[in-house]
């Protein structure tokens, strides 16, 4: 039957912030080479480095755990 | 202000989640084929993914900007909104409320009503209800545009359409299962989204206690960064507020008020697999929401450290002389987030926004479909007929919404009135539901007199102080103005209005029988319907370390 061929939420949740997070962190690297104008508090850490990497990290393992299943 | 500019990326990521909601719309829709799909997300959650979406139901985007903007004015007070204020009700509700709510079968909180009372209780909780989640929906869809509009620069119509369209399309297409997904995306975009202010602030400040040193070399006399030890005296804290209006008004009338009769987050519980599942709905909701402060209240106080501080360059926006509190969290994003980032901060808003919006959708569907239409207008309605009822619910649900939206725009002062809505609906319907719950000779004419006489009153005492027909301390039994702790003691004040006219007529008038209330009232009903499992997996050992970790929060910040 239809209904038990369903992705569980996880997987769509891993999927978006796999994505996101991937495009953040690319998009990080790319500043990291070609400055950006706008300035902002703290960007010398490169927080949407490292941020976009855990959530790409989180998201990713989420994804291929869930990948899968079908609830 | 100059608008935050919006980069490629952000424009990217932005589409990005539009794409994906409406996605799972359309994929959902083929699992979506009765009723109970529609409007119970066909009872098969587990009770992590029910409890994350009960927890994200009541995690808009309003209350991340408010109530960042209201630490900014309160302080650290606005915390117990999160602890006091929201966990023994959830705990309460799972342990001991949820097996009456959950065995009984019912769609909807108004559906119990019809159970242990009678129809005319059932159809005046139904319409109060429906009416106000129409108006939070469209004040919702307001707020949203407001907000894009003063931060991002965006147009008003395009932005209350585009969400207004989307979440049309995705609840109509596949109902709570939708909306329930959307929820749960919505609460890790939100922590992704808005947790890395919290770190950012605390960096740059250099560590919480040192945000907290800051504010109080800052604020001599009044206490911004505690939560209980000045609360003996009210104008030594910074909501001028008695720790017993804290306790009655928030922590048990209007708390318990929402989240143990408030059908917009219970409907999320009623989704789960099973009574285990469904009472661990609310308990494992409550460590997520324990958990919230670490956003909205470390950012608020981030925001007051800043702008005590020259040098920062940080200050909140002010309109017409009066300081904008709302303006805190988009001011953090732009002050730390380069592009990308920014990005992510407005999708985690616009997420919260709108999944604000399709969980009032969900609810008004539900109940107008079973607690109105079919409870009054056509009672022999068939299954397949009610699931197109409730999908053009849902489109009439977002059209009103719309027009409530622009009611709002051109006329403001709405807003405020929204503020104290809950307390004229949600808390003498606490009144009526513990009573119900717990004595079998409650009558049905008891509690429909009883929830009337509370429901005025609660609107009564609302519009006296408003139009200063009467001083409000007469309400508050302080001398020190403050609307927070008027919303508060009004609740209690409601509350027990609700529960005395309920006892009283209940006494005189005809009750029902007790074999017709088995399984709807507390010692006529078994204790146990839990299935067998490991002590450590019952409810009430999970509840218990909720509990615990609760009492530790609120020593640590005294």
């Amino acid at each position: 039957m239809l209904e038990h061929k369903m992705k569980p939420i996880w997987f769509f949740v891993g999927l978006i912030l796999l994505v996101m997070g991937g495009l953040i962190m690319l998009n990080g690297i790319y500043l990291l080479f070609n400055p950006s104008q706008r300035v902002t508090v703290l960007s010398e850490i490169h927080p949407d480095i490292w941020w976009g990497a855990i959530m790409a990290a989180f998201g990713g393992f989420m994804y291929f755990k869930t990948r899968k299943e079908t609830v | 202000m100059q608008a935050i500019g919006l980069s490629f990326i952000d424009w990217i990521i932005i589409f990005v989640y539009f794409g994906f909601v409406l996605g799972i719309g359309w994929y959902l829709r083929r699992f979506t084929t009765s009723q109970e799909d529609f409007f119970l997300a066909g009872r098969k959650n587990s009770s992590w993914v029910a409890g994350l979406a009960f927890l994200s139901a009541n995690l808009g985007a309003l209350e991340l900007l408010g109530m960042t903007g209201n630490t900014f004015k309160y302080g650290m007070y606005v915390a117990h909104f999160y602890w006091i204020g929201a966990i023994p009700a959830m705990l309460f509700l799972g342990i001991y409320m949820m097996p009456f709510y959950y065995s009984s079968k019912i769609n909807s909180v108004p559906g119990y009503l019809k159970l242990r009372f009678d129809e005319k209780t059932r159809v005046l909780n139904g319409i109060a209800f429906a009416v106000m989640t129409l108006l939070v929906s469209g004040i919702n869809l307001y707020a949203m545009a407001l907000v894009l509009h003063t931060f991002l620069g965006w147009n008003w119509d395009v932005s209350m359409w585009a969400s207004a369209i989307t979440v049309a399309i995705y609840v109509g297409l596949s109902g709570l299962m939708s909306a329930i997904f959307t929820e749960i995306i919505q609460f890790f975009l939100i922590w992704f989204g808005l947790f890395l202010i919290s770190i950012l602030g605390i960096i740059e400040i250099g560590s919480l206690s040192e945000i907290i040193a800051r504010i109080n070399q800052y604020s001599n006399h009044i206490s911004f960064t505690t939560l209980w030890s000045s609360s003996s005296n009210p104008t030594q804290n910074g909501m001028f507020i008695h720790w017993g209006g804290i306790v009655l008004g928030l922590g048990f009338v209007l708390s318990f008020g929402y989240w143990t009769t408030d059908f917009l987050v219970i409907q999320r519980a009623f989704s789960a697999k099973d009574l285990r599942s469904a009472r661990m709905t609310p308990i494992l909701a409550s460590f997520f929401k324990m958990a919230l402060p670490f956003i909205v209240i470390v950012a608020g106080l981030i925001a007051i450290a800043l702008s005590n501080d020259p040098k920062s360059g940080f200050s909140l926006l002010h309109d017409g002389g009066q300081i904008n509190y709302d303006s805190a969290l988009p001011l953090l994003i732009a002050r730390y987030y380069p592009s990308g980032l920014v990005g992510l901060g407005v999708t985690a808003l616009l997420a919260g926004f709108m999944a604000g919006q399709a969980g009032n959708v969900s609810a008004f569907n539900t109940v107008w479909t079973y607690d109105i239409y079919k409870a009054v207008l056509n009672k022999k309605a068939s299954d397949s007929h009610l699931l197109w009822m409730g999908r053009m619910s849902t489109l009439a649900g977002v059209a009103i919404s719309l027009v409530t939206a622009y009611w709002a725009k051109s006329f403001p002062s709405i807003m405020d009135y929204m503020q104290a809505i809950f307390s004229w609906v949600n808390a003498p319907l606490f009144a009526t539901m513990l009573l119900g719950m717990f004595i079998w000779w409650i009558t049905p004419n008891g509690a429909f007199w009883g929830l009337v006489a509370g429901m005025v009153s609660s609107f009564t005492m609302y519009l006296a102080v408003k139009f200063s027909w009467i001083n409000e301390s007469i309400i508050t039994m302080s001398s020190v103005r403050s609307d927070m702790a008027t919303n508060f003691w009004r609740a209690w004040w409601a509350w027990l209005i609700c529960a005395v006219v309920t006892i009283m007529i209940s006494l005189f008038t005809k009750k029902r029988s007790k074999e017709e209330l088995v399984g709807l009232v507390k010692g006529l009903t078994r204790e146990n319907h839990d299935q067998p499992v490991p002590f450590t997996k019952r409810p009430e050992f999970v509840a218990l370390i909720s509990l615990i970790v609760l009492v530790i929060l609120n020593i640590i910040f005294w």
